[in-house]
């Protein structure tokens, strides 16, 4: 009746007695279809490579570009090449996935199986916590142990609760404010198209504001995939710069 | 309309929170989005980046090689046209003597000359001189030698002015024979 009301196709996975794993089918299928694109994008823009850049090559030396400039206006580039790969892989997964929601949803015996893997809170606080816990990772290999710790206590010892707060909030912040963009439009279009488009009159109506919609959504989608970017070199040179 | 929108919006939010909350720990989700976010990195480092990477930095050797050979070879024109200029400026300068000696060389030659004409001219001229005063002295013999003649006839003439008749006669005849003699 609503395709907001879907199920999740869910699979039980029991590994012991008192422990399963629960994969959601459909998360699974979207992770793996938005990953294939974006490796199929990269196969394909390097397959013919030429000191003289033409076509995808180009288009993907421009996102190389792109990276490395969010990542010098963050950081050395001496500190943070090495997190070049990474800022490309997220950028890229990202935008695949936050666009795969957008032309349709496709649901199989009410359960859900076509929609954005970001609309979903598991995968982006997965990935936020991913970025966090490589932050702290890299701090730690950077800085030594000693000097990592004693950030927590700068400017001052008493800011050492708020300092450990931040990280959560930070990790929250990043998964959450992915996971909101993409699932309020997602949830908007499924209104449109489930709710609004009803009738003759009612799928009229809800042409203009869907087209509308989807146009914003792309936007969204491409700007979060920005911020997300963004701010994960943030917090990485937040842990691995010495000076900031 | 709207109320029910609402309603179904309200519901739905509720509904995914109940969801992800009876499911219980949602792992597999987290550890398949890990898995398959380690091995994308991995493919795109091996498969796109570090592809990429080396023909950007080969490109980046090219233009700096290219930069390099270029100033390079500028350098060299600079140093040609240097090169070229001096040897001009040198060629025009030997150009210069080669005219001034030149000239000098005429000078001399025009000098050697006039005098070479003039002493021959000289010679000639004495030569012309001897040969007149020779002439002279041999027109003067001849002369001398005439008047020698002449005076012999005139004597001899006047000789035969004194000869008798029949001399005349006979020498008158001796000439005429002479003469049809040598005829």
């Amino acid at each position: 009746m609503n395709t907001v009301e879907h199920g999740a196709p869910l699979y039980h996975l029991k590994i012991m007695d008192n422990f399963t794993l629960t994969f959601n089918l459909a998360n699974v299928l979207m992770i793996t279809v938005a990953s294939a694109i974006v490796f199929f994008i990269a196969v394909l823009s390097t397959r013919k490579l030429a000191m003289k850049p033409t076509g995808m090559q180009n288009f993907f030396e421009w996102i190389m570009d792109f990276v490395k400039n969010i990542i010098n206006s963050t950081m050395d580039w001496k500190d943070g090449g090495k997190f070049h790969v990474l800022g490309i892989t997220i950028i890229m997964y990202i935008f695949v996935s936050n666009m795969l929601g957008l032309p349709f949803s496709v649901s199989y015996n009410g359960e859900l199986w076509w929609k954005s893997p970001t609309a979903d809170p598991v995968v982006t606080l997965t990935l936020a916590t991913m970025i966090v816990a490589l932050s702290h990772y890299y701090g730690v290999k950077t800085k030594g142990v000693g000097a990592y710790g004693k950030e927590f206590f700068k400017p001052f010892w008493f800011m050492f609760p708020i300092k450990i707060i931040e990280e959560f909030a930070n990790t929250l912040t990043l998964g959450l404010r992915l996971y909101g963009n993409i699932y309020a439009g997602e949830i908007l279009l499924g209104l449109l198209a489930g709710s609004l488009a009803t009738g003759v009159g009612g799928t009229i109506a809800a042409i203009i504001p869907t087209l509308a919609w989807q146009g914003f959504s792309v936007f969204v989608g491409a700007i979060q995939s920005f911020i997300f970017c963004m701010l994960t070199m943030v917090y990485l040179s937040h842990k691995v710069s010495s000076d900031h | 309309m709207k109320g029910v929108n609402q309603v179904l919006l309200t519901n739905s939010l509720i509904l995914g929170a109940a969801e992800t909350a009876h499911n219980g720990f949602n792992g597999g989700d987290i550890l398949f989005q890990l898995v398959m976010f380690a091995i994308l990195l991995a493919l795109l480092k091996k498969y796109a980046w570090g592809p990429l990477m080396g023909i950007m930095k080969q490109r980046e050797e090219h233009v700096a090689n290219e930069i390099n050979s270029a100033e390079q070879s500028r350098a060299e024109a600079q140093k040609l046209l240097e090169e070229q200029r001096s040897l001009l400026k040198e060629a025009r300068t030997e150009a210069q003597n080669l005219i001034e000696n030149a000239k000098k060389q005429g000078d001399v030659q025009r000098e050697e000359i006039i005098v070479l004409a003039r002493t021959e001219a000289e010679r000639l001229k004495e030569s012309a001189k001897l040969e007149i005063e020779q002439q002279k002295e041999k027109a003067v013999a001849a002369i001398r030698e005439q008047v020698a003649t002449l005076s012999v006839m005139i004597a001899s003439k006047v000789i035969e002015k004194e000869l008798s008749a029949e001399d005349q006669e006979k020498l008158i005849n001796e000439y005429i024979q002479e003469v049809g003699e040598e005829r």
